[in-house]
């Protein structure tokens, strides 16, 4: 990120580098999963990152292009609920990097921004209903706050880690109104999401990978 | 974890390489992407049924595929909806130039990976129609909920609505029957016995000796609420008095009552639970004029039971009475 800017190679990176973290935090996620879900949510995702990271293997041709094979590699594998999400995020993240060779902080901003939106129009979630979108949201609000400030793309990256980070914690007392953990009602609350704990890390891990290469 | 596996990866693969050997004249199993249909799929003329859904829940769909009920059953991994290309490829190789019907669970999984199956499908050039069935009273069906969660009612929906498809029906025609279905049944279950995911290994949650969920789904979730362990018929009338109302049954009602078992609890007991709601639907004044006992719609090993009601009339019953050649439910033919 020599430039205050993104590249290529480095998508491929930070992708990778999420794809082993999940591997790396399965259980965890399944864990999360058994007390307010199924129990599949760490299986789901890693199942689908093997896959992602299997494709990755010989790089890719553009930003675009590696992750719209990271959202169709998602969306054969994972299955679920976290399938189809997890594959509208990097096929809208994908069409708005279209052409681009590498990111800027404003472009790393539209792209966070178009996936967010496409994750609501798949699964119409709010904020607050206990689902990734509670660390999803937060993470893009950070993003427009530095970029506004004309903060360094580092910078930027580690606050959006921070309020993603923020946005899992606070999936704890939220009782949930989406997915199979609102069949609980009440008993949801006292838990983290699993789907806002996979998002917080996809940021933490761009934090990571970018923001110190 | 005690269970007859090689490798949790392999369960779903490994079981459906035994189905299609132990059911090669009634199904074609394709492994990847994964998906089961009819051995003399496509049928030319005929609507396409198609359902599918995570696994561990057998017989549901896969044992429902044959004549007289599904043509294509698309398996997930474990308790896991399964992923648009294969609902893609399954519809693709039912096709016979009439459209299909998605029957789907309402899951949140199910429904967005059928929507995008559906999708895809359309693109093809195929007529698709969607039904959700979402009949467990358990969960309120409201803006707070993902709505209610489809269960038992699957299995009649499946026969029901295959029956028509296989009169060669119109694909609208067929999608409303489904839809009465649908609008007309309602379930709710318990559990005795938590139920243990491979890849977890551990059971869903600890249920003590002597306690038991009310309102579980099929997932080995955590029901509405836990209580102190009843006798059969005490669990009988909490199922029951649920159901009941939130159908509107009246008196002289015809209906049909299934008592399906979870997956760990013997016929022994399914028929004491039937018994009881026999009696209790007959005291409401309804005239049980079909019904099917045994564990058709199971949650891996959890013990326990669900009771659904499905009011009928003489289509319904003809539709119901109609050949079904299938690994699980055989009768006519
Ligand atoms: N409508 C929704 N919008 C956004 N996110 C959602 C929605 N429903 C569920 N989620 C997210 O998905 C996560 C669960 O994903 P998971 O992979 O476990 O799928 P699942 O719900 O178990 O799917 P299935 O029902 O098919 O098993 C939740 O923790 C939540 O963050
Ligand atoms: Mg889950």
């Amino acid at each position: 990120m020599s430039q205050n800017v993104i590249t290529k190679d480095e998508i491929v990176a930070w992708v990778l580098a999420y794809a082993q973290a999940i591997s790396d935090n399965r259980v965890l996620l399944t864990e999360l999963d058994v007390a307010i879900g199924d129990g599949d949510h760490g299986a789901n995702m890693d199942r689908g990152f093997k896959a992602v990271a299997q494709k990755l293997q010989s790089g890719g041709t553009d930003i675009s292009q590696i992750l719209k094979t990271t959202g169709m590699a998602l969306l054969s594998t994972v299955g679920g609920a976290g399938g189809p999400l997890y594959s509208t995020l990097f096929l809208q993240a994908a069409q708005a990097c279209a052409g681009k060779s590498e990111l800027s902080l404003q472009d790393w901003t539209g792209m966070i921004d178009n996936a967010a939106r496409g994750v609501m129009a798949r699964g119409k979630a709010a904020a607050g209903d206990k689902t990734m979108l509670d660390a999803l949201l937060p993470a893009l609000q950070a993003l427009i706050e530095a970029s506004h400030a004309n903060l360094p793309l580092a910078d930027a990256l580690l606050k959006s880690a921070e309020a993603a980070e923020h946005g899992k914690q606070a999936t704890i007392p939220l009782i949930a109104h989406k997915g199979r953990a609102s069949y609980l009602g009440e008993r949801s609350a006292g838990h983290i999401d699993p789907g806002a704990a996979s998002t917080a890390l996809l940021f933490l891990i761009a934090a990571k990978t970018l923001a110190q290469s | 974890m005690k269970k007859l596996i090689n490798h949790p990866d392999d369960v779903v693969r490994e079981s459906l390489e035994g189905f299609a050997n132990a059911h090669s004249s009634l199904v074609r199993v394709n492994l990847d992407p994964a998906y089961i249909v009819r051995s003399d799929a496509p049928i030319a003329g005929k609507v396409g049924i198609v359902s599918g859904g995570g696994s561990g829940h057998e017989p549901l769909h896969g044992g429902f595929v044959g004549a007289g009920m599904l043509d294509a059953a698309c398996p997930g991994a474990i308790f896991t909806s399964p992923t648009p290309d294969q609902m893609l490829e399954a519809v693709k190789a039912v096709n016979g130039q009439a459209g299909a019907l998605f029957i789907v669970k309402n899951y949140t999984g199910d429904i967005m990976n059928f929507e995008m199956a559906a999708d895809l499908a359309r693109e093809e050039g195929m007529s698709i129609e969607s039904v959700v069935i979402n009949d467990d009273v358990a969960v309120n069906d409201s803006l707070y909920t993902a709505g209610r969660r489809g269960v038992a009612l699957t299995v009649l929906a499946e026969k029901i609505t295959g029956a028509a498809a296989e009169q060669q029906r119109p694909l609208d025609a067929v999608a409303a029957i489904c839809r009465q279905v649908n609008e007309q049944g309602r379930s709710m279950g318990m559990a005795l016995t938590s139920c243990t995911v491979p890849h977890v290994g551990h059971p869903m949650f600890n249920l003590p000796e002597d306690e038991m969920e009310i309102g579980i789904g099929i997932h080995g979730e955590p029901g509405r609420r836990r209580v102190k362990l009843q006798s059969a018929n005490v669990i009988a009338e909490m199922l029951m008095e649920p159901v009941l109302s939130d159908m509107n049954a009246k008196a002289g009602d015809d209906v049909l009552l299934f008592v399906n078992g979870m997956g760990g609890t013997p016929l022994t007991e399914l028929y004491i639970i039937y018994r009881k709601a026999n009696e209790i639907a007959s005291k409401h004044g309804l005239k049980i004029i079909r019904s099917l006992v045994g564990s058709y719609v199971t949650s891996l090993e959890m013990a326990g039971c669900s009771i659904t009601l499905l009011k009928m009339n003489d289509e319904l019953a003809t539709l119901w009475d109609a050949p079904v050649r299938t690994v699980a439910l055989r009768w006519g033919i």
